[in-house]
């Protein structure tokens, strides 16, 4: 499925998303993980035949532009609430992956009537000394393989790991991949511990925690911390790693749907 | 020219396999390979080393500022520049320097360099790295998106708490106080000579240039390396209309000196193989977090001093290529002579600073090389640049 692309401006300008959107039906947004470079994903393909799905890219990643505006994560997430606006998105299904997770669970925290059902997927966002989160900002490529993926023989983890042809590719990729984690380090550095413990107690909508039982970038012991957080929320293991979304796409875009009807 | 002695006091005692059993110097160090009674030795020893370069007969002596390293133990240059005032008399005391942003507030800074100036006599040199990715992001926490804006602004309030006459209001986006009036002020009118340190960032060598501060390229991979790094800075001179007077530029350049090119690499060598296989030894994960480095400065391509490809060349080296590469100048008197002046002249450098204790060099050979240096070498360094006027040198040192 080819996505519609296109951009769409808040602020005035100061902050311009690249919203990919596709299929039918009522909305559902989506939020970008940290390694996720293209954008649009088998995972989305397969939510979309449900859903009109949107997919903005974070700003300062793949042609989202104005990250320099943006203080912290409380001002990206009002950011995406001015974007839902102009994309004429009351309320919608949110859901996102590791970073993008953070984010869907700040704006169903910040803007409660916003959420009509919260799907995260190996969320990042909360902190416990005794078991952080990898510092998969900052792994060198062939250290962050084996921690993203269950199976590094995977098609995914394949994809992930190939490496350009020719010598500008490579350069245009280490750049694409440098520019993309500065401006997603820029809300999480040092530690991603923002504040959402403070605000998860105002999510209303219902929630699904969706993990890799063998997700080696996250721990799987913040599930317990986020079903704590969140009143009612349901926990879900899948067989995986931390990209299950790419890894087993159409088990984990199943678990989601399931858990949204 | 000034010439001038720069100290990293390195831990001299890292385990002979530490480059293979731990990943890096820098950061996450375990500090079970530190001994404090050792440390409290080697200071002194190295305290005695700043202080003999004095008497030897360098104009400067430069100390600076790292942390969770073992090759840099001075988390506080500003504690060693302090002693040094009272134990030296002439030199000037060059503070390589104060990382703006990892101090809050920054008034912090405006105030020990303000003590350091009165108490040594108008002899400071106020040094405002950046500072280096390990120190500020990863050992202080510092978000790389928000490091270079906050330094920029810790700059501002600096300089003006130095030079404003009254009490103000400092409304910044990182620091607000409402009634900036530090006590005491910099002994040197208008404030002390500032010089930036620099690795290779775009947006520092213009900022220098507009600024009419020194650039200094602390480098530990010699002239021929540090070429590209300084030719980026005078071309930003060049566009900034500012004259070519070489005392803009400072540059850190490894010197041995021995009786003779053989007894040179017999009396270095093991030192300065220290130096690169375990001091440099940081690992790829730490060289540089996202956003460090702007992505104008990646697309110049200067290559970082640590990191899986700094590492991948430094293990093939031996004495040869320590040499011939430049990162070391070693030699005789009248081999080190030479190559001194070539790095002086094609890097247009009227600061050169030395690093003649490297790595595990113990104190009396620290002594020997410093001697020789200063008899043989130094004197013939003196007129390389006649008819310049530093201006960037504290006035309390005898000229």
């Amino acid at each position: 499925m080819t996505p519609d692309d296109r951009l769409v401006s808040v602020r005035a300008g100061a902050v311009t998303f690249r919203v990919l959107s596709a299929g039918r039906g009522t909305p559902l947004v989506y939020f970008h993980s940290i390694h996720e470079r293209g954008g649009w994903s088998p995972f989305l393909d397969r939510l979309a035949r449900r859903y009109t799905v949107y997919a903005p890219l974070h700003p300062g990643v793949g042609g989202s532009t104005g990250v320099e505006a943006l203080e912290d994560v409380l001002d990206l997430t009002l950011a995406y609430d001015e974007l839902l606006t102009a994309l004429d998105v009351g309320r919608a299904r949110l859901s996102g992956h590791f970073f993008g997770g953070m984010i869907a669970a700040e704006l169903a925290a910040v803007f409660p009537a916003r959420a009509a059902g919260l799907a995260l997927v190996s969320p990042l966002g909360l902190w416990r000394d005794d078991a952080p989160s990898q510092d998969v900002l900052i792994l060198p490529p062939d250290e962050l393989g084996p921690v993203l993926f269950a199976d590094m023989t995977s098609d995914a983890a394949r994809a992930f790991m190939a490496l350009p042809d020719d010598d500008d590719a490579n350069v245009a990729a280490q750049t694409e991949s440098i520019a993309r984690r500065a401006a997603i380090a820029k809300f999480v550095w040092p530690i991603p511990d923002k504040g959402l413990r403070k605000r998860l107690h105002r999510v209303t909508a219902p929630t699904l925690i969706l993990w890799g039982d063998a997700d080696r970038a996250n721990p799987v012991i913040y599930a317990e911390e986020w079903q704590r957080r969140i009143k009612g929320a349901a926990v879900k293991l899948l067989p995986g790693g931390h990209m299950l979304i790419h890894e087993t796409p159409d088990a984990a875009a199943r678990a989601v749907e399931e858990f949204l009807e | 020219m000034k010439i001038c002695f720069f100290h990293l006091m390195p831990y001299r005692f890292l385990p002979d396999d530490f480059e293979n059993r731990y990943r890096s110097v820098w950061v996450d160090v375990p500090h079970s390979l530190y001994d404090p009674e050792k440390t409290s030795r080697l200071y002194h020893e190295f305290l005695d080393e700043l202080e003999f370069a004095e008497q030897a007969g360098f104009d400067g002596l430069c100390v600076n500022e790292h942390h969770n390293n073992a090759y840099g133990l001075m988390p506080s240059p500003n504690l060693m520049a302090a002693t040094l005032t009272r134990r030296t008399s002439r030199a000037a005391i060059i503070v390589l320097g104060n990382s703006l942003a990892a101090y809050n507030p920054p008034l912090r800074v405006a105030e020990e360099f303000a003590m350091l100036d009165v108490l040594s006599g108008g002899r400071l040199v106020a040094g405002f790295p950046v500072g280096t990715s390990m120190d500020t992001n990863f050992a202080y926490g510092i978000n790389p998106a928000t490091l270079r804006e906050r330094y920029y602004e810790a700059h501002d309030l600096v300089m003006q708490a130095w030079t404003r006459p009254e009490v103000f209001p400092f409304n910044g986006k990182y620091t607000q106080v409402r009634y900036v009036n530090i006590w005491p002020q910099p002994l040197q009118k208008p404030h002390p000579p500032v010089w930036i340190p620099g690795g290779g960032s775009v947006e520092t060598w213009e900022w220098t240039a507009k600024l009419d501060y020194v650039y200094c390229n602390l480098s530990y991979y010699g002239y021929k390396r540090g070429k590209a790094t300084m030719d980026g800075f005078w071309n930003a001179i060049a566009t900034a209309g500012a004259d070519d007077n070489p005392y803009r530029a400072g540059f850190l350049q490894l010197v041995c000196v021995a009786d003779s090119d053989a007894e040179a690499e017999r009396l270095y060598f093991p030192h300065v193989h220290y130096f690169y296989q375990k001091c440099l030894n940081v690992w790829e994960g730490f060289a540089e977090a996202p956003g460090y480095r702007t992505l104008k400065t990646l697309q110049v391509g200067i290559q970082r001093q640590v990191g899986a490809q700094a590492k991948k060349i430094r293990q093939s080296l031996d004495w040869g290529k320590y040499l011939d590469s430049g990162y070391v100048i070693a030699g005789s008197p009248a081999t080190v002579r030479e190559q001194l002046v070539e790095c002086i002249k094609s890097l247009r450098v009227g600061h050169l600073m030395v690093l003649l204790q490297i790595g595990s060099m113990p104190k009396d050979l620290t002594l020997h090389n410093t001697t020789l240096f200063t008899r043989e070498v130094l004197p013939h360094l003196r007129d390389v640049w006649p008819g310049y006027e530093d201006r960037w040198w504290p006035s309390g040192c005898a000229s």
